[in-house]
């Protein structure tokens, strides 16, 4: 039964690892500010929630595991809204100078 | 397990740094301010690697804070942008 919870953290936090790759290349290599917005909300935090995933079966237990999920949550709140908010900025003409 | 998270906690934050050079680069302060909302999240997923490979409990915590904070910084980033109507 361990091997395969270590099994599981493996993979998952292998993925998650790449998704944060991508993010940066993405954010990196992406031509506009639009299109480096969309590569980083998505990416990083799938990337995120693939390495919560990943260490839910190392926690300490129940209560702990529900923590990582609510954090994972807490960051997908923030990052949708902020995401908006920024692509609002944007649009209205390239933030504060 | 304990190295592989080690090494994938070190893996995440060798890309956090590779996209600060965003920063450096702009060219929009939109751009910079996104490099920072990669280092929350994977500030966040640094933290809870680290705390998982060495067993320390108070690093979720430090996550939960950090992860109020990347978006409270970008919110006043957006507040602090010119407005059409003002």
């Amino acid at each position: 039964m361990k091997l395969a919870f270590d099994l599981w953290t493996f993979a998952t936090i292998s993925a998650g690892a790449f998704f944060f790759l991508a993010g940066t290349v993405g954010l990196l290599r992406f031509p506009d500010t639009p299109t480096r917005l969309h590569a980083l909300t998505k990416a990083d935090n799938l990337g995120l929630g693939l390495v919560v995933l990943g260490l839910l079966p190392q926690a300490d237990g129940v209560l702990a595991g529900i923590k990582l999920v609510c954090i994972w949550l807490l960051v997908l709140l923030a990052a949708s809204s902020v995401s908006q908010l920024i692509a609002a900025t944007v649009r209205r003409g390239g933030g504060p100078r | 397990m304990r190295e592989f998270l080690i090494g994938a906690c070190g893996f995440v934050l060798a890309t956090v740094i590779l996209g600060l050079i965003r920063i450096l680069r702009g060219p929009a302060d939109a751009d910079r301010m996104m490099a920072t909302l990669l280092l929350g999240t994977g500030g966040i997923a640094t933290l809870l690697l680290l705390g998982a490979a060495i067993g320390e409990r108070a690093a979720v915590d430090v996550a939960l804070t950090l992860a109020l904070l990347a978006a409270f910084a970008a919110i006043a980033f957006t507040r602090a942008a010119p407005r059409d109507d003002a």
